[in-house]
């Protein structure tokens, strides 16, 4: 028994007035599905179900694309770009306003702590669409050419390790440039996104602009094959993006893709070590691990090994893993159990080669998805927990000697989407930077966003960015 | 009977226009006033001038130290708090036209905060093992002299621009125009905006104009309400006098409605570059 | 500190024998990243503590209080009530504890100890020409020595961050040392004055000095300063004593003093406490609060959470 012991704070789940079921978004109005059915979307902490969601059939993907079509030659195409910027600031304000109510949803669907979602995600989402507004009426600006014109309809597909975030990060952009979207959220987490169906009706924004199909992989499918798409943007594994670069080949079909990422977080002998222990926590366990860029491999200088791995596990021994909703609750629960299953497969497989496990002790809920934040010691690049994104709360630690060996090791990997370097050296930070093939170098921080700076990953990682005036050209006909 | 009628008819309660500097409504030091549209309105003196530089001064620490989203905010929280007052600007003769247009240009100039900086910094290819970068910032307190030509949108084309990316001003509102411009900052008052950022001046530019344009804590002096050549030359050489930034007078008349592109921006910030070697 | 492992405690007694190894020393000691340092202050600022977490943290929080007069204007009567109010901060209520210590200037010690006499609280001075420490060494040993004699049993100095901030570390240590020499029995807290000394990384080097130096306790400020305590300085500091333990054994306590002032932030420190190092720390013996306001901020909160309803200033007596 702690002595101090923090009695549970949690947020009210009454800000969320869930109903029983969802429709698909279609052309500005919730629709049934013609040709498809339904799946329950489940609280993961719990397993308590929270609502019944319609799974859109390829009948209802044909709809939805033919209804953002509509919308793309008759309305938002044609609109001025200060009227489409007026469009996303009504939207972003909406967000700001009922941020609560988004916090909690997002929390009850996805697992993630209230806090992440409250001052991380929601926020961030609003910035995202305050962001993109502002370019809807300075396209010209943004270096693509004095007249850039939109792709047209584009589909996209959304993973569920940060919802509603994602969903930010592929319309905002879509429709600042004046494309019309058909998105498909991840089935784990659909909640948000219908959620935000209703803050575009909210905005009055002309039906057909943003529709948004529910469903599984046979969903996504559909719609990125759908040949009334011009623009198929991704976010998810690596397996499934490559398959989609396959199905768009010989088409005319622009794709963005962003997908897995095993990133190096180097930690050098002259790091601020207390920043940097926070770092490599933030790196790996925010999000219960659940983040395409976490900081899945550290790399530790030889000789601050034994401190830094002591501070590390002390660290650990406070993090707060349980109840999403109490405030005080760092690490929440597992997205599904199809995922707790990979987290547990992979760690297993971490033991039986060899490498050693540890975990601070740490009451798990009975009910529910979780798992404890976890370390493996003594991992090579050779070990399977090295080379495979788990996408969980486990950490492979590895040691260095020298920059050029901490580079080699880095780089060792098919991914290329984020590093992390600690050291007080600001000139070995920007030398490290220039050899490390990785789409965001974050130098003493770590998991750091923001709408103005581009997202997206070198090699298997993905191509195209999201996120800053990048993020433009995956929009834009150039 | 005719008391029913007398006592239904209510009598108005009128305003009060004053300066607008550090966020607060003071009368001219001066005490003066003079009359626009039947209102009694305040004309500042240089003492005015002196006072509102002091404002501006102080507020371009938190100003530019706040993130550019923050600014983009407070723009978009202007263009709000403006939208709602729209008829009021309608009842002192502006046309309904300019009104929207000034808001859609606070619109406009919100979303630049957060986006000059990428379309006018750069990341510098030099030849040598050098991170190197450059990025726009802005040049500090500018004086303004508003267009007499557009009261409201005209004002606010030459005030957004130059505060958006951190700077403070001092704005001499045209002499015929002040009644728009004193509303104006009432909206600005109640925007979030901090005060000191916007600090306006109503009365003679002609009077006031040679004291901001001569002023050592001045950094820059937009010049477009400077319709006489004679005076907008003399307040040219004044602000060669500590190297002011100059933003002449227009050649031409200015269509306010046309897109303004970002030179009014670019207009009042400095490029610093950075230089780090990159080395183990 | 490097070497944080508990089981090899290093002997670092002789580290103060020259300027030479103590710079080395200090100089070694890992940066403090401000960005971060600042946004794990501020994550910790976000922790909810509510209900019985709540009652207890203000009912910890009184009794590590060190209530605080230091003015010019001070009186006799001033200290004799305030030391009442030490001993039974409300009296309406005897289930109330005590606070840590009253801690007065010199001349106010012969007043308060008789006022404080077999109370259980202790008496704290400052002393060292507190608050700027611009005096001959002799002074404020003499300064010193006279608050002990006449009944404080806590001593709390200032450093000369002249010294500090100009590199003269073996000044600053040396006259630690003479000043803890002074106190005899009595305990030392050593004020870094955080507000004078710019960055983070001096913060942890004066610590880290201040500790060497046999400082029982390191406290942020005089109050007499612009900048007085800082949940980040705080956070560095209790780093610091963490990793001080771990490195030689002795455990050495924390003060913040100056700017406390809502139960509120009362709360974010002990949480602070609680998880940077860590809950030895979560007693009067080795974590305290130098504030004035902050006890009638505690008495109200406290109120309220056994009335359920909001109390006001008018019900507590002013300090």
């Amino acid at each position: 028994m702690a002595v101090f012991e923090y009695a549970p704070a949690p947020e009210s789940r009454s800000v969320v007035d869930l109903r029983p079921s969802y429709g698909l978004f279609i052309d500005g109005k919730f629709v049934d599905p013609t040709d498809g059915s339904s799946f329950k979307s489940v609280n993961p902490a719990t397993e308590e179900v929270l609502a019944e969601v319609a799974e859109a059939g390829p009948g209802d993907v044909d709809r939805a694309v033919r209804a953002a079509r509509k919308a793309y030659k008759k309305v938002w195409g044609p609109m001025a770009g200060r009227d489409r910027a007026k469009y996303l600031y009504r939207i972003a304000r909406i967000i700001q306003e009922r941020g609560r109510e988004l916090a909690v949803l997002e929390s009850l669907d996805n697992g993630k702590p209230i806090r992440e979602s409250r001052d991380t995600d929601i926020p961030l989402v609003a910035a995202h669409f305050f962001y993109y507004a502002g370019w809807a009426d300075k396209l010209t600006h943004a270096g693509f050419g004095p007249d850039p014109r939109p792709v047209g309809v584009a589909g996209q597909v959304i993973p569920w390790n940060f919802p509603l975030l994602m969903l930010a990060w592929k319309i905002a952009p879509a429709l600042a440039a004046g494309n019309t979207v058909v998105l498909k959220p991840a089935e784990t987490t659909p909640l948000t996104a219908l959620l935000f169906a209703e803050i575009c009706q909210q905005a009055d924004l002309p039906p057909g602009v943003v529709n948004i199909v529910t469903g599984a992989g046979e969903t996504g499918r559909t719609l990125v094959e759908h040949p009334g798409v011009d623009k198929v943007a991704f976010t998810g594994s690596t397996e499934v993006g490559r398959a989609i670069a396959r199905s768009v080949a010989g088409t005319r079909k622009k794709l963005t893709l962003e997908l897995g990422g095993k990133a190096a977080n180097i930690v050098f002998d002259d790091a601020p070590i207390d920043q940097a222990v926070e770092g490599i926590v933030n790196g790996i366990f925010f999000n219960q691990g659940h983040v395409c860029c976490a900081g899945s491999r550290l790399l530790v200088q030889e000789s601050v090994y034994e401190p830094v791995l002591e501070s590390l596990k002390r660290r650990m021994a406070q993090l707060r893993v349980g109840d999403p909703l109490d405030k005080n609750t760092d690490i929440g629960a597992i997205n599904s159990a199809a995922q707790l299953d990979r987290i547990r497969e992979l760690s297993e497989v971490g033991s039986a080669e060899g490498a050693e496990r540890w975990s601070p002790p740490c009451d798990l809920p009975d009910r529910g998805f979780w798992f404890a934040p976890t370390i493996f010691t003594g991992v090579t690049q050779a070990h399977r927990i090295a080379r495979e994104e788990i996408f969980g709360p486990v950490l492979s630690i590895l040691t260095f000697r020298t920059p050029a060996e901490a580079v080699e090791k880095a780089n060792n990997t098919p991914y290329g989407l984020s590093a992390g370097i600690w050291t007080d050296k600001g000139s070995r930070i920007l030398w490290m930077a220039d050899r490390l093939r990785a789409g965001v170098v974050w130098a003493n921080t770590f998991n750091k966003f923001d709408p103005t700076s581009p997202f997206g990953g070198f090699k298997e990682s993905g191509y195209g960015r999201e996120g800053g005036r990048h993020g433009l050209e995956a929009y834009l006909d150039v | 009977m005719s008391d029913v009628v007398e006592q239904s008819q209510r009598l108005a309660v009128r305003k009060t226009y004053k300066l607008f500097v550090g966020g607060k409504f003071p009368r001219s030091e001066s005490g003066r006033s003079y009359l626009v549209q039947d209102s009694n309105v305040a004309l500042a003196s240089r003492k005015d001038v002196r006072d509102a530089v002091v404002a501006a001064r102080a507020a371009v620490k938190g100003w530019a130290g706040a993130t550019a989203y923050n600014r983009g905010q407070i723009l978009y929280r202007v263009a709000e708090m403006l939208e709602g007052r729209r008829d009021q600007f309608v009842g002192l003769g502006l046309s309904a036209v300019e009104v929207d247009e000034a808001i859609d240009r606070w619109v406009w100039y919100a979303g630049w905060a957060d986006k000059i900086t990428q379309v006018y910094g750069s990341a510098n290819p030099v030849a040598g093992p050098y991170f190197n970068l450059s990025s726009p910032e802005q040049t500090g307190v500018v004086g303004v002299v508003a267009p007499a030509d557009s009261a409201l949108l005209g004002l606010v084309s030459v005030v957004a621009p130059a505060i958006v990316t951190g700077n403070t001003v001092v704005v001499l509102a045209a002499e015929q125009a002040p009644l728009a411009a004193i509303t104006l900052a009432e909206v600005l008052a109640t925007s979030d905006l901090p005060g000191g950022v916007v600090n306006l001046l109503t009365g003679r530019p002609a009077e006031t104009a040679p004291w901001l344009a001569s002023h050592a804590d001045v950094n820059a002096i937009d010049l477009t309400g400077v319709d006489d050549p004679e005076l907008a030359r003399s307040l040219e050489e004044a602000a060669a006098g500590n190297l002011k930034r100059v933003l002449r007078p227009p050649a031409q008349p200015t269509d306010w409605t046309a897109d303004p592109g970002v030179r009014r921006m670019t207009a009042f910030l400095e490029t610093k570059t950075v230089w780090h070697p990159k080395g183990v | 500190m490097t070497a944080t492992t508990t089981s090899a405690r290093s002997d670092l007694s002789e580290l103060g024998r020259s300027e030479a190894t103590l710079r080395t020393f200090l100089h070694g000691l890992p940066g403090v990243d401000q960005v971060g340092a600042e946004q794990r202050a501020a994550m910790l600022g976000t922790r909810s503590i509510k209900t019985t977490a709540k009652a207890w943290a203000i009912d910890l929080a009184i009794r590590m209080v060190d209530l605080t007069t230091l003015e010019g204007a001070d009186t006799p009567g001033k200290v004799r009530a305030l030391s009442a109010k030490a001993q039974r901060p409300d009296p309406a209520d005897p289930s109330c504890p005590a606070v840590a210590a009253v801690c007065v200037y010199p001349a106010m010690v012969p007043v308060a100890a008789e006022a404080l006499a077999g109370s259980g609280v202790h008496l704290a001075s400052v002393a060292t020409a507190f608050p700027s420490g611009q005096a001959p060494i002799e002074v404020k040993l003499a300064d010193t020595a006279a608050a002990v004699a006449a009944g404080a049993d806590e001593i709390d100095m200032v450093i000369n961050r002249g010294a500090f901030l100009s590199g003269r570390y073996r000044e600053v240590y040396d006259e630690i040392v003479a000043v803890k020499a002074a106190c005899g029995d009595a305990h030392l807290k050593v004020i870094l004055e955080t507000g004078e000394l710019a960055t983070y990384d001096n913060v942890r080097r004066a610590s880290w000095l201040a500790m060497l130096a046999g400082g029982d306790f390191i406290k942020t400020s005089t109050g007499k300063v612009p900048v007085a305590a800082t949940l980040p300085v705080t956070l560095v500091m209790l780093e610091a004593v963490r990793d001080f333990r771990d490195t030689t054994g002795r455990q050495v306590g924390v003060k913040p003093a100056g700017g406390i002032r809502t139960t509120k932030d009362a709360i974010k420190y002990l949480v602070t406490v609680n998880e940077t190092a860590g809950e030895d720390w979560l007693s009067p013996d080795w974590f305290r609060f130098g504030a004035s306001t902050l006890l009638n901020d505690l008495l109200m909160q406290r109120t309220k959470l056994t009335t359920g309803t909001y109390s006001g200033p008018d019900y507590f007596t002013l300090d």
